[in-house]
């Protein structure tokens, strides 16, 4: 089967869809040799992310195991990750 | 491994034999143009500098313009000035006798205006491209390669196919004794950490931390969230929500192996390797800096896509998903977009890139040099009255 979204580290939160998902669809993500399974809440664009499982306001995102910055609101599993709930941590000259 | 390059007088080795036209200063850039166009075989370059820059800046203008007329890939390079402004041939006449690049020089309120300046020029070029005319390639080890790396138009794809995929051409090229060039120091920024665990010395990981300071450091003089310039808006709408996203995508490109040294924009490294440059992302101004650095080739990996080439180094465009390869197909030289297809790896697109490295500094034509891309910026600091 075409692979549907990667999960670049074990750490991760979010995983990138590799092409364009439906809301409601329910898909399987591997991390490592583990596969979870996601019902999407939104549809996700090509090369967006979406929510490996539920996070919590101000709780860090991570990618490539790495903190790429922090939730905004509640996520839930499943949910679009992007602008709209998530901000960077640098460059924030307006926090100055 | 060999390439097969041409030997320079100075002992460099360069992948191509350009004849330069390249004007010190704004109000000779039209001349200049002229000249170039009245001998065929010649490349030119045009930009808004040469006068009225101060301090610190006109060191940055000097070294930029100095640097890219002294890359191995010029066989020579007529400088055309006005002779009244601030950064003169003579200027620049001096950093490249010191290079040892071989040069020549016209002024146009010397010559006594415009047509005078394109016969004298005509003269000099027709010189400078008979001489260009009896080098001829021969091998060249590749560890005499310097290879610029370049992420523009990104999407999140860039950090899972075609930037850890150069990283592993990088990788190889340093296993050979090769140097690559990691540059755009805002897409370091929230990756600071990967790259300062890879630092050679105490001194290069202190270096790495203060070059993104001073870079997010604008940021807060500005008093304005990064976001928006960094990612771009074109890059959020391609997936990528921050800039610590971005960056930690964007450093894949430069590999895995230690990083030997930080230099300043368009400064040449002195050690082989992974080496960083201090720049801007701007990607006609990252190129600049990195051919000023001595890069004999560039690669250039773009998931919305770009025909962004360079007067004078040939551009290996990577495409980081198979919808823009095929989609801008003339403009892309490599898919590594069939990694995420499934039917190849990081490893074997790794390989790939390697190979046309070595084929293209071997004279292989780019998609960008056949379509005759000759992109060029330097960029100001700011400093200009």
């Amino acid at each position: 089967m075409a692979i549907e979204a990667l999960v670049l580290h074990p750490k991760d939160n979010v995983a990138t869809a590799v092409r364009q998902l439906e809301s409601g669809q329910s898909i399987t993500v591997k991390i490592g040799v583990n596969n979870i399974y996601i019902d999407l809440i939104h549809a996700i664009p090509f090369g967006h992310k979406f929510a490996l499982r539920d996070i919590e306001p101000g709780e860090k995102i991570i990618k490539y195991g790495e903190v790429i910055g922090q939730a905004t609101t509640r996520i839930n599993k499943g949910e679009h990750v992007h602008i709209h709930n998530v901000e960077g941590l640098r460059g924030r000259g307006d926090r100055q | 491994m060999n390439f097969t390059g041409y030997r320079r007088a100075n002992g460099t080795a360069g992948t191509r034999n350009h004849v330069l036209v390249f004007p010190t200063v704004i109000c000779a850039a039209a001349t200049a143009e002229m000249i170039s166009r009245a001998v065929p075989g010649t490349v030119v370059v045009t930009h808004p500098h040469g006068c009225g820059h101060m301090g610190i800046e006109t060191e940055h203008i000097v070294r930029s313009m100095s640097g890219f007329c002294a890359n191995p890939n010029v066989a020579g390079v007529l400088l055309v000035g006005l002779g009244c402004e601030l950064i003169t041939p003579n200027v620049i006449a001096e950093k490249l006798a010191a290079y040892g690049q071989r040069y020549e020089v016209v002024n146009i309120q010397d010559e006594g205006g415009t047509t005078a300046t394109i016969k004298k020029g005509r003269l000099l070029v027709e010189k400078l491209l008979k001489e260009a005319a009896k080098a001829v390639r021969e091998p060249i080890d590749i560890s005499e390669l310097i290879i610029g790396t370049n992420c523009g138009g990104s999407d999140t794809f860039s950090g899972l196919t075609a930037n850890p995929a150069l990283g592993n051409a990088c990788d190889r090229l340093v296993a050979e004794g090769g140097t690559t060039i990691l540059s755009e120091t805002p897409e370091m920024i929230g990756a600071e950490q990967v790259l300062a665990g890879r630092a050679a010395s105490e001194s290069v990981k202190k270096r790495i931390y203060e070059i993104t300071s001073a870079t997010e450091a604008l940021a807060f003089k500005a008093g304005v969230d990064i976001r928006g310039s960094e990612p771009s808006p074109g890059n959020i709408e391609g997936g990528l929500t921050t800039l610590e996203e971005k960056s930690l995508g964007a450093v894949l490109k430069g590999g895995t192996t230690e990083v030997k040294e930080v230099v300043g924009f368009a400064e040449r490294p002195s050690k082989r390797g992974l080496v960083i440059m201090d720049g801007p992302a701007h990607d006609a101004v990252c190129n600049t800096g990195m051919i000023a650095s001595g890069a004999q080739v560039i690669v250039f990996t773009t998931g919305r896509g770009t025909p962004m080439g360079s007067p004078t180094v040939p551009v290996i465009k990577v495409a980081t998903n198979s919808r823009i390869y095929r989609h801008m197909k003339d403009n892309m030289d490599i898919n590594a977009g069939v990694i995420l297809d499934g039917t190849e790896t990081i490893e074997s697109i790794g390989e790939r890139i390697f190979e046309e490295i070595v084929e293209v500094a071997s004279g292989k034509a780019t998609k960008a040099e056949i379509l005759g891309h000759h992109e060029f910026a330097i960029h100001s600091l700011g400093l200009s009255v």
